[in-house]
């Protein structure tokens, strides 16, 4: 029986990337009681899969990559990665907040250059791949800028580089992409893309967006309005370079969108509820 | 262009300024042992220094000032530490911190004269006593109101325990460090001067109280004139080149 169970562990580890078994969180809600943000979530990530997980607001999309970015622990279940479980944050998984999180005291070579140098890496090593990375998203002109004078695209590039100079094998995205205008959206989408292509790393999008997560997914998530629950799997099987006006994206979109609607709707009577009655 | 402009008007505003004192002294509403004339005061300035006595205070005084500062900077520091590390010490040491702070620290004195006797110790204590505790407060805010993003993303980027605190938490919070300094140095500068005028102890206190004991109000005026330019000088100079090279840096909005 011991050996049985034994000879599966090396298996999970070939087989999955990630694997989320049973995970749920609850908070403290603000009248005594719990709220549950994320209940019994069961999933597996292939190694080099494009995820991406769409939900209404309140579902538990971000709480879910806190989850797996080790900054946050489940109320219960595991998360393991590469067959190890997530006990702390760690440099193989990297979280692009949706807030950023660019330190402002710090130019944008000195911002990707940050986890380089928390790994010991030298001055002019640590240098050359921040520039690399700069390069890689089109910022090389932009080194020495501070945050404050960049523009939200920009920005966003600079957390992109950020999170990719730490070559991680996971990449988790919460709704990176969500206060930008939409060409400089659909930019982005093209080299996150391309760089996705180049590197091959395992990626989690989380987005409120059913066209963004069918333009860049191998998969899509439908999590379910409170608490978050996995509500249906989608296969994205349409052929890449894709692009979010392809009529494929579109149709594949609205059949993942009636699903998500339901949600929705009770995401925002909740909402209306909450406000007529608090 | 501006700065030229902005530079004339202040130096046209002096002259009126002079000029009004002056016109008022002509009047001779006062006698003149109440109302010094600018010339009086300015014979009074070249004198002080042509003597050294300014000199010497303004010496005495500024040894005093860095001394007293740097206890406070490093003590009250180490207190603003202490109070964001832990809910509970905030809740009990640092509430008792933000009552104390709220007496004129001259009242420290009475203290530190039976505690030190007239001497520069005592002295010391009523400066550190004056500072320390709103450089802690000061501390203790910046480090508590980092956004949690910075430390979160610090913590993503590998950052944990004094790295993350050095690399993350200090950086993050200096423009309140760096204001929590400033009001350190002006508490300690009004702290020192209260308690130069009360005892003697040379030092520029003692230069304005040596000036009414003589009745000379010309002294009075030029140590005051002394003291002010000082005060201008640490401000304008240090701090204001600190927080204005800050808030470039960040690209926070230019107060000021």
């Amino acid at each position: 029986m011991a050996a049985l169970m034994e000879a599966q562990l090396p298996l999970r580890a070939v087989n999955n990337k990630i694997r989320v078994e049973g995970v749920s969180r609850r908070f403290p809600s603000s009248h005594g009681g719990q709220l549950a943000a994320l209940e019994n979530i069961n999933l597996e990530v292939l190694p080099g899969e494009f995820l991406c997980i769409v939900g209404p607001s309140g579902c538990g999309k971000s709480t879910l990559l806190h989850l797996i970015a080790g900054l946050d622990r489940p109320s219960a279940g595991e998360i393991w990665i590469d067959g190890r479980k997530v006990q702390e944050p760690g440099p193989d998984r990297i979280l692009l907040f949706q807030e950023l999180g660019l330190f402002p005291w710090l130019t944008a070579r000195e911002n990707v250059e940050f986890g380089l140098r928390q790994k010991g890496i030298g001055r002019s090593e640590r240098r050359e791949q921040a520039g690399y990375y700069l390069d890689l998203v089109r910022l090389s002109q932009f080194k020495e800028h501070h945050p404050h004078q960049l523009s939200g695209g920009m920005k966003q590039r600079v957390a992109l580089a950020r999170a990719l100079a730490m070559q991680p094998d996971v990449l988790l995205m919460d709704e990176p992409f969500a206060a930008l205008d939409a060409q400089t959206r659909d930019l982005l989408h093209d080299e996150l893309e391309r760089v996705w292509h180049e590197i091959g790393q395992t990626i989690i999008f989380v987005t409120h967006n059913v066209r963004e997560a069918v333009r860049l997914g191998d998969r899509v998530l439908v999590l379910s309005y409170r608490p978050g629950r996995i509500k249906t799997k989608f296969s994205i099987s349409l052929a890449r370079p894709r692009h979010i006006e392809d009529p494929e994206v579109a149709s594949m979109s609205k059949k993942v969108l009636g699903h998500l609607r339901e949600e929705i709707d009770k995401s925002v009577r909740a909402e209306f509820h909450h406000e007529q009655f608090a | 262009m501006n700065n030229l402009r902005k530079i004339a008007r202040q130096v046209g505003f002096y002259a009126v300024v002079l000029a009004l004192w002056q016109s008022l002294a002509l009047l001779k509403l006062w006698p003149p042992y109440v109302f010094p004339t600018p010339a009086s005061v300015f014979e009074a300035l070249r004198i002080g220094f042509s003597d050294h006595t300014f000199w010497i205070g303004i010496g005495v005084s500024l040894k005093r000032m860095l001394v007293g500062y740097a206890l406070s900077v490093i003590l009250g520091g180490a207190l603003g530490l202490l109070l964001a590390q832990s809910d509970f010490l905030e809740q009990t040491l640092g509430r008792l911190v933000v009552s104390v702070q709220s007496m004129p620290s001259i009242c420290w004195l009475p203290l530190a004269i039976l505690w030190f006797g007239l001497s520069e110790k005592a002295i010391l204590f009523v400066v550190v006593m004056g500072s320390l505790l709103s450089i802690s407060i000061n501390v203790e805010a910046g480090l508590r109101n980092v956004p949690r993003i910075y430390a979160m993303a610090g913590r993503n980027l590998g950052a944990s325990g004094a790295r993350l605190f050095l690399h993350v938490l200090l950086p993050a919070s200096l423009p309140h460090l760096v204001s929590g300094l400033k009001q350190g140095w002006a508490f300690a500068w009004r702290s020192l001067l209260a308690g130069e005028m009360i005892f003697v102890s040379l030092g520029l206190g003692q230069l304005l109280m040596m000036g009414r004991d003589l009745n000379d109000i010309s002294q009075v005026v030029a140590v005051m004139v002394v003291i002010i330019l000082i005060g201008f000088a640490v401000d304008g100079l240090v701090f204001r080149v600190v927080e204005r090279n800050l808030r470039r840096k960040w690209g926070l909005s230019s107060a000021a």
